[in-house]
């Protein structure tokens, strides 16, 4: 049996690192902080908890920063696709960092918190993400300021909502995508919305470091929550259809590719003004070569990233960007790219899963039914 | 009455009547997690000690399974297609994988008994 675990001494870890080690968390290594993989419980049933009641998870090691000056979104919305200007105070809206050739630098979550903007970005492009907003808004006389004392708690499942309205009432009339500021525990102000990575209804909680640990303990004791760790945290994402930065989508992906020009603004669409807009508008107008789409193999192997798709012609068209057990589907789901020509649900794939060909079918995304709160 | 055996990759090794049972250890289905698929070799396949002959995967990953020691495989653990979360729960039980004749029973020399193998964990831990 090959084990392939490892630990490093250089680690950075989150404020919650005390609360992981009393609840027995398996560390490991990711985006260069010690994160848990999981917990006593283990990623199926953290999964099904969160699916049936609640999990939180800590996801302090992602990025987040306030953009202050005269016009933040104007000045962001040179650099990302998604309309900024027009995002009202209160809501939050998820869009891309564009490259020159149009593929993608990072997704993230912008937020307008009525004076400035604030921004979750993944963990792993935190540093390249906030030197390149520094070198593009500088210009525009914006400052960016990462928020290094905060942790990041996300409550996910259905019975986040009336776990936190305990704490602070009004958040049971927040939609999705809604964005505020309440007093928590001991009057501690945080920024919450009602948002999430795993299809779910649920929050994302930022919170001052030295308050997280309470706030964590206090919610691990209410009823319906038990913790839940970033294996958990994979297989819900990869179910909800929702994409891995690094996995699914990179430098060499475009927007309309990924599946994500529902991200692009409609004024936009016809002015541009972000970086590779004319790549991007291409794809839109004529369509992009390749798509991403979801993938059901037959039986109950896994096909995980980097496997080989093939048309059934037996041809290489591509392969699996991220692909696990689904256990809410109760059997194996991928997502990849392939020609724009088999992106349509019901083509019939071939995948080479450890040099055997395994039968799979393209299929709508998301596995799951979404759940969040529309209103 | 079988004699127990164990490799430094956390295989174990059942021998009765010269035919030798395999199959994860405890410490290595702990360490893999939920395990959500096993392959195990069909019977007939002839496997010299270290080929790959069986894959396990956790939601985590896919881990290879080698021979401990070469033989014929004479039955692969057909139960564990339908469930595989029998190698959690009863890993040297019903979660075993697959059993074969023993080529050459000199290899079991190479092996590690139960108290070395339990040193052999403490020692990782």
């Amino acid at each position: 049996m090959a084990d392939h675990d490892t630990t490093s001494a250089s680690l950075r870890t989150t404020p919650l690192e005390s609360l992981h080690r009393d609840l027995g968390a398996k560390m490991v290594p990711f985006a260069g902080y010690a994160m848990p993989v999981h917990y006593q419980a283990g990623v199926l049933a953290e999964h099904a908890y969160t699916r049936e009641r609640a999990g939180l998870f800590d996801v302090s090691h992602m990025g987040q920063a306030r953009l202050t000056g005269a016009d933040p979104a104007g000045a962001l919305e040179r650099l990302v696709c998604g309309a900024i200007t027009n995002l009202k105070p209160g809501r939050q809206r998820y869009t891309l960092l564009t490259t020159d050739d149009g593929g993608i630098l990072d997704d993230l979550i912008v937020s307008n918190t009525g004076d400035t903007l604030f921004l979750v970005v993944n963990a792993a492009r935190k540093e390249e993400d906030i030197a390149h907003l520094r070198a593009g808004l500088a210009d525009a006389g914006v400052t960016v300021t990462v928020l290094e004392d905060h942790a990041l708690l996300a409550l996910q499942g259905p019975k986040a909502v009336t776990v936190l309205a305990e704490l602070a009432p009004e958040v049971a009339a927040m939609r999705f995508l809604d964005v505020r500021s309440v007093r928590l525990l001991d009057g501690v102000s945080c920024l919450i919305s009602r948002s999430g990575y795993t299809g779910e209804d649920g929050f994302e909680i930022s919170v001052p470091a030295w308050a997280a640990d309470r706030l964590a303990r206090w919610l691990l004791e209410r009823p319906g929550v038990a913790p839940a760790g970033l294996g958990a945290r994979d297989s819900l994402r990869l179910e909800a259809g929702l994409c891995l930065y690094g996995s699914d989508i990179d430098t060499t992906t475009s927007p309309v590719e990924a599946d994500l020009a529902w991200t692009i603004g409609k004024a936009r669409r016809e002015t541009g003004g972000f970086p590779g807009d004319a790549v991007i508008l291409a794809h839109l107008r004529e369509g992009a070569p390749r798509r991403r789409v979801g993938i059901r193999p037959e039986g109950r192997m896994p096909a995980r990233a980097h496997t080989e798709i093939r048309d059934t012609d037996g041809t290489v068209v591509g392969s699996i960007t991220s692909g696990g057990f689904g256990p809410t589907v109760g059997g194996p789901v991928a997502m990849g790219y392939v020609p724009t020509a088999l992106a349509q649900p019901g083509t019939p794939l071939t995948l080479v899963v450890r040099g055997r060909a395994v039968p799979a079918e393209v299929v709508a995304l998301p596995f799951t039914p979404p759940r969040q709160v529309r209103g | 009455m079988s004699t127990l055996y164990f490799t430094e990759d956390h295989e174990w090794v059942a021998v009765e009547d010269g035919i030798a049972t395999v199959g994860i250890t405890d410490y290595a289905q702990k360490q893999l997690g939920d395990i959500v698929f096993v392959e195990v070799p069909e019977a007939g396949r002839a496997l010299a000690k270290g080929d790959e002959a069986a894959v396990v995967e956790s939601v985590k990953a896919a881990s290879e399974v080698y021979a401990p020691v070469g033989g014929t495989v004479t039955e692969g653990n057909g139960a564990l297609a339908d469930a595989p979360a029998a190698v959690n729960t009863d890993p040297l039980g019903d979660g075993w994988f697959f059993r074969l004749t023993l080529a050459d029973p000199s290899e079991l020399d190479d092996l590690m008994d139960q108290d070395a193998y339990n040193a052999h964990v403490a020692g990782l831990e």
